[in-house]
């Protein structure tokens, strides 16, 4: 009893006051790219991207499959491109998480009106990993923890597809998981969408170019958010979610 | 020397013997008391495969026996005298086809190649009786968890055995890994097993740089142990907290979580990444610590040096801890030793391996206590955590002690020296990773072999199972803790 005590003081209040400023000390987050020329026929940055995220002429840099190693920002012999500390770079399209210089973050999520009707005052996740390495996973456990405490907007995670409303999906779409992947949507309820994180989930990441996935449950079903990162920090996912679904 | 084994050969000084012969070579080297360390094929030609043991003798020495067989001829399984070789003759049954006479259990590792896309075909085991019945689980799990099959062989409410099937998570990459330039891998080595990224990515540097003919400085492999003993304790944290939370005792679940974000905060602050993702690469280090950072990491570290010693006490003293851990899940020493268990899940069941414990490089500089329970049940594997923790903890200090501050070096990478074989094994938090590379007379990359822990742990995880109840999977689950995607590949 005292010890349990002991423990409940020394806790204290871990959470995360305002979770939309929070602002993570350290790290590499949404990448920005200066407005100044590129050295004449440079292609260094695209050069060293594992993930071929980078397009030239000029500089783009697309977050979904961005892996934030940094390696494009240590290439460049302009200091073009710096990777800051903001986590706020979630997009309802896959266009919208294009990066270019003059426009420094992604096209904001725009609440949707249906979900927001919906969900927006309770909303229950099922995730699936198909494929993905763990990492987006912690990242995703981490959201129920007592920092980020996200069923604060009532949003939850649910052990069973037919409790959930949404499916986040992470890693690359293996085709060993193909089967159960489908299983699992086939059993949730309408309405439903799914929320697409990761690099590995929004473009394959740097297992792109491998046999080994079967990315066609992406064809058949368009993901509502792209959430990218790897992993995504999970303030990038709350503040996406948040404003899908108008939650203020 | 360095702070991780990295064994470098020419390939024309190990002579490639015939199977049988290795087969007696090998079988010699365990009767005297050596471990396996790997054992694996890679294709010669379409039909021939070379074959590689690595073995480990008691000081910590590492020596490389090879031969050469065709996929017909193949080899008597080693297997029904040493367990230990099952996942390893399983492997390369089912990566190269090479035929493993005798083998008691060759079922499929993975499900890659040909057998891709082939999960409804695993061969369960099947138990008759009019008692007996079966409870399939998976692969898509109640948690935010990756994927497997587990099925439940039971008789009455007692699990009889545990069957695991995995391959679900099988994204190619070892094939990936012999694309592109090999001293560029960093980022994808980062996610073999995305919870070990510094463990699998130090594996990788440490063995490039021996191809390379180059040696890191003391600061370099000692910001490397950093980011290491950081991943374990922010692991350790993790499973704990899990672990709790799998017996409803929210307090531990609520303050190992918490502290393991702190944990994982401090690799943010030095790295840009809570997973430690870019700290390493090849030649070098790009974690920056400057007197602030090191100020922050110090008052991290004592922060959770505190406090977790605040909640182990709680959750040790605890008796809906103690009464739902101990004798529950019981790997013993003999099962541990047999089924060749490496690791933490070794060291929970009274086998003392441990990488760190050879004292070369940082770890020679700062000495690492190894830390062994020897009642092989969840609250061993729990404890075990716990002491681990405590040591890293210490280890940590001592190194910011001795390192104030690291700044990103890398040293230029050269050519990889051809006709050379590597192996480098680094004991993640897991247990030991095992990375074995080869060039060809080139010096291009002819293979890249990855053994995360997982894939011989998981067997601990099925015996672990007997004799409990199905009530008591998840806790045995979590208190392995195993890669789902580091078996998978």
């Amino acid at each position: 009893m005292f010890k349990s005590l002991k423990v409940r003081k020394n806790q204290g209040w871990q959470f995360i006051v305002d979770l939309t400023t929070a602002v993570p000390a350290g790290f590499r987050g949404r990448p920005v790219i200066a407005e100044k020329p590129c050295a004449r026929g440079c292609v260094e940055c695209s050069k060293v991207c594992p993930t071929k995220a980078i397009a030239l002429d000029s500089v783009r840099i697309d977050l979904a499959r961005c892996i934030f190693c940094n390696e494009c920002a240590l290439a460049c012999p302009e200091d073009k491109i710096e990777f800051t500390s903001e986590t706020r770079m979630g997009s309802a399209t896959p266009e919208g998480l294009v990066i270019v210089s003059g426009r420094a973050r992604p096209t904001p999520v725009a609440t949707s009106s249906a979900l927001k009707k919906l969900f927006g005052r309770s909303l229950k996740l099922r995730q699936v990993s198909a494929g993905g390495c763990n990492g987006c996973e912690l990242e995703l456990n981490a959201l129920a923890n007592v920092n980020f405490d996200l069923q604060r907007y009532g949003i939850e995670w649910v052990a069973s597809p037919r409790h959930a409303d949404g499916l986040v999906l992470s890693g690359p779409l293996t085709q060993n998981m193909a089967d159960a992947l489908q299983l699992a949507w086939d059993a949730m309820p309408e309405p439903r969408f799914v929320v697409s994180f990761g690099a590995c989930a929004l473009s394959g990441g740097p297992f792109m170019d491998s046999p080994a996935l079967d990315r066609a449950f992406l064809d058949r079903f368009k993901p509502a958010l792209f959430v990218p990162g790897c992993p995504p920090h999970p303030l990038t996912f709350i503040a996406a979610i948040l404003d899908l679904l108008g939650v203020e | 020397m360095t702070s991780i084994a990295a064994h470098c050969r020419p390939v024309a000084e190990l002579p490639l013997r015939d199977a049988r012969e290795w087969v007696a070579k090998v079988r010699s080297a365990l009767e005297q008391g050596e471990r396996l360390v790997t054992l694996f094929g890679r294709k010669a030609d379409a039909e021939g495969a070379v074959l590689t043991a690595v073995l480990q003798a008691g000081g910590g020495e590492l020596h490389v026996l090879r031969a050469a067989t065709t996929l017909e001829q193949g080899w008597h399984t080693l297997t029904r005298d040493f367990p230990a070789a099952q996942c390893f003759e399983r492997e390369v049954h089912e990566q190269l086809g090479v035929r493993i006479a005798d083998h008691p259990w060759l079922k499929p590792i993975r499900f890659e190649g040909k057998n891709l896309r082939k999960m409804k075909d695993y061969p369960f085991y099947k138990l008759a009786g009019k008692e007996v019945h079966e409870v399939a689980v998976g692969p898509i799990h109640a948690g935010i968890i990756e994927p497997g099959s587990f099925r439940f062989m039971c008789l009455g409410e007692t699990v009889h055995h545990l069957e695991i099937q995995l391959g679900y998570q099988h994204r190619g990459v070892e094939a990936l890994l012999l694309r592109g330039d090999p001293r560029s891998l960093a980022p994808l080595v980062e996610t073999i097993a995305g919870d070990t990224s510094i463990g699998h990515a130090w594996a990788y540097c440490a063995a490039i740089e021996a191809l390379a003919g180059l040696s890191p400085r003391e600061e370099i492999e000692a910001s490397r142990a950093v980011g290491l003993e950081l991943e374990r304790i922010a692991m350790h944290l993790s499973g704990l907290s899990g672990l709790a939370s799998d017996i409803g005792f929210q307090q531990g679940a609520s303050s190992y979580g918490r502290l393991r974000t702190t944990a994982i905060n401090t690799s943010m602050r030095l790295c840009g990444s809570r997973f430690g993702r870019g700290w390493l690469r090849p030649g070098g280090s790009r974690a920056a610590m400057d007197a602030g950072v090191a100020e922050i990491a110090r008052a991290n570290l004592s922060l959770i040096g505190r406090d977790v010693a605040i909640i182990n006490d709680c959750f040790l003293s605890a008796l809906t801890v103690q009464h739902r851990f101990q004798g529950v899940g019981t790997v013993t020493k003999q099962q541990a030793l047999e089924l060749g268990l490496v690791g933490m899940a070794a060291r929970a069941s009274g086998v003392p391996i441990d990488q760190r414990s050879f004292g070369a490089g940082s770890y020679g500089r700062i000495p690492m206590k190894t830390s062994v329970e020897e009642s092989g049940d969840c609250w061993a594997r729990a404890l075990l955590r716990i002491r681990e923790i405590d040591c890293s903890l210490q280890w940590l200090t001592a190194a910011l002690d001795r390192f104030p501050a690291f700044a990103p070096v890398c040293e230029a990478v050269g050519a990889l020296a051809p006709g050379q074989f590597v192996v480098s094994v680094c004991e993640g938090w897991r247990g030991e990773i095992v990375h074995c590379l080869e060039t060809d007379g080139l010096g291009k990359l002819l293979h890249y072999k990855v053994q995360d822990p997982s894939l011989r742990n998981w067997f601990g995880l099925a015996l672990a199972l007997r004799r409990n109840e199905i009530s008591d999977f998840p806790i045995c689950n979590k208190s392995f803790d195993l890669s789902y995607c580091g078996n998978d590949l």
